[in-house]
């Protein structure tokens, strides 16, 4: 067996055995487990469908509750009788959905405007602002129930609401970071050799700030599965029967005390994705910059 | 010969505020200045700081916006700023700064950095501009194998050349330097002067060179014009203006430069408080300052005003010398 395997491992391409050595060198340990972490993370929601052992619906009522480690239910069951690991599959589909989107839409839209406050000052810059400020003050959890209370909630609308959760925060930091890139010098030399706005912006300013904005979106992503997870468990977020990681802590929380298999699994992923989210985004920030290699 | 740059009765005043509440005051920083550079000239102009020569430079490249006045470039208005024309006219002229890490962006190689003025108006095929930018490094002494490097990689003075090298990228007919070679160290400083100089030469560009190192100024610019708080008191050609300065802060200037070799001798020094374009003095704007001043130079502005052929000053004392002599 072992023979078999020298031979393999010899007759393996040379580059391949150096880009991985290369990266065990470059990777620390922390931020090679958070890749892992979140790459099992996006293959699990993107098979959610073929590795879901049951249907999250089907319910076993003779195997109710029963603890981790059962034959068949490995997660265990809920008070229903239905596959923790199952719905834990479709959760991560469904929170991480919401979470990668609205940190999308909300770091773009942020970002967007922050620029366009930046580059027009005046009027447009006091608008932003304002509306940055209004943001910043509303409670943003009961505006949300507010409006999912009036459309009735779904995937789509959930997702863009959540979208517009923090983005005040981006648009702060784009504005500053590209009023101050103008009186710095970088921009107004490319300005003055003659570039149009666009490429100021998008070849310049946006590669110099966005270590910035990435830091901040590994804040804001946690936030936002949070503030699913609150929502869902007031009942206006994900509805049952389909589940999130924040629906399952929710409903699990009654069992707290004799199952609490059923909340500690979704509470665990959460905490953990998060937490690569933010080793990622911190190692990814200084590798983006040339300045500190 | 015509022009390639005029500057008509340019007027800049900037508005400063003491406290927030206070009513702003209007700081003159050019006041009613005009220029002619003619294609392939270096004109010179030197000055303390806070006399405008700055400003200056950006008024003639249209970046600073004139309250008054024109800038005739190439027998065209200056297109106002931001328009799709004023863009397309930047690649006729360029500006060299005074600090080349902050001109750079940090984030792009030097070699895409040099490039990006072809890249932006146009310029050549893919192919060209690679070709373009190996020359353009080579003609500033950069080494083609510092394409790859980051501005942060870079000594001052390498910066400096990439700066440079990214001014002339689209064969500009205009450089102004704002201070090229005042962040530099003093032995860097004589390389990138001549440099700059070589190139000059070699493509028929004209420059501005703004610099309060006289030195400098002396070595590159064939005229030269003397600032003092937004306007020329004096102008002429290089050699005349440092051999025999005629205005009384002129003299003061050249006399402060030193000579190798030689002891400072006969050194104006000036008396009074530096120049503060907030609270310009009445009649001559030197009169403080100025030992020779009478009561007339306290009333009455003089004016910018011929005293020899190709040399202008603004001074009454020296019209009354040119009345004498004549």
């Amino acid at each position: 067996m072992s023979s078999a395997d020298l031979t393999q491992t010899q007759q393996t391409p040379r580059p391949a055995f150096g880009i991985l050595a290369r990266i065990r060198r470059q990777v620390p340990a922390s931020v090679g487990f958070g890749i892992l972490w979140l790459a099992a993370m996006v293959l699990i929601a993107i098979l959610a469908d073929w590795l879901r052992p049951y249907g999250i619906t089907a319910m076993d009522l003779t195997s109710r509750l029963s603890p981790p480690g059962t034959p068949g239910h490995w997660l265990g069951t809920d008070e229903l009788g239905r596959d923790v690991l199952s719905r834990l599959i479709q959760s991560i589909r469904v929170s991480l959905v919401i979470a990668f989107g609205a940190t999308i839409i909300s770091a773009v839209f942020g970002t967007t405007l922050g620029f366009l406050a930046a580059q027009f000052r005046g009027t447009v810059e006091h608008l932003v602002l304002v509306l940055a400020d209004f943001q910043a003050a509303l409670p943003f959890l009961i505006m949300s129930l507010a409006v999912l209370a009036f459309f009735g909630s779904s995937m789509m609308l959930l997702v863009c609401l959540m979208g517009f959760y923090g983005w005040e925060r981006y648009a702060r930091i784009a504005r500053g970071l590209a009023i101050s890139a103008g009186a710095q010098g970088y921009a107004a030399s490319v300005v003055q050799l003659g570039a149009n706005p666009a490429r100021v912006y998008f070849r310049h300013i946006l590669p110099n700030v966005a270590s910035t904005l990435i830091v901040s979106m590994t804040l804001t992503f946690p936030e936002i599965i949070l503030m699913e997870s609150g929502l869902s468990f007031l009942g206006l977020g994900v509805q049952p029967p389909e589940s999130s990681l924040g629906n399952m802590v929710g409903f699990g929380r009654e069992y707290l005390t004799s199952a609490p298999w059923i909340m500690l699994a979704p509470a665990a992923v959460i905490m953990v994705t998060t937490l690569s989210i933010s080793l990622v985004g911190d190692w990814l920030r200084d590798k983006l910059d040339p300045t500190i290699r | 010969m015509i022009p390639l740059i005029e500057a008509r009765g340019l007027v800049r005043i900037y508005e400063i505020r003491k406290g927030p509440f206070s009513r702003p005051q209007p700081v003159r920083a050019v006041d009613d200045l005009s220029l002619s550079v003619m294609p392939g000239e270096t004109v010179g102009i030197v000055g303390e700081s806070g006399s405008g020569k700055s400003t200056l430079g950006r008024m003639l490249l249209g970046i600073d916006r004139a309250q008054a006045g024109e800038v005739i470039f190439d027998g065209r208005q200056m297109p106002p700023l931001h328009s799709q024309q004023w863009r397309a006219l930047r690649a006729k002229m360029q500006l060299v700064y005074q600090d080349p890490l902050a001109a750079l962006d940090r984030r792009l190689t030097i070699s895409a950095q040099i490039g990006e003025p072809l890249d932006i108006h146009g310029i050549g095929s893919k192919e060209e501009r690679k070709e373009r930018v190996r020359e353009l490094m080579g003609a500033v002494g950069l080494r083609p194998d510092q394409a790859g490097r980051y501005p942060h990689e870079l000594s001052g003075g390498q910066r400096q050349r990439a700066v440079i090298a990214r001014a002339l990228a689209a064969r500009p007919s205009l450089l102004i330097c704002d201070e090229p070679v005042s962040a530099l160290d003093v032995s860097i400083q004589a390389q990138v002067v001549n440099m700059l100089r070589d190139l000059q030469e070699q493509n028929g560009i004209a420059m501005v060179f703004i610099s309060h190192d006289l030195k400098v100024v002396r070595n590159i610019a064939d005229r030269v014009a003397v600032m003092y708080l937004g306007k020329i008191v004096e102008e002429g050609s290089s050699d005349t203006i440092f051999q025999f300065p005629r205005h009384p802060y002129t003299k003061a200037l050249v006399s402060s430069v030193p000579v190798p070799g030689k002891r400072l001798q006969g050194r104006v020094i000036l008396q009074g408080e530096p120049p503060n374009p907030a609270a310009r003095p009445s009649g001559c704007a030197f009169h403080p300052r100025c030992p020779l001043a009478t009561d007339i130079c306290r009333t009455r502005t003089p004016e910018l005003r011929r005293i020899e052929t190709g040399r202008t000053a603004a001074c009454h004392l020296l019209a009354n010398d040119l009345a004498v002599a004549a």
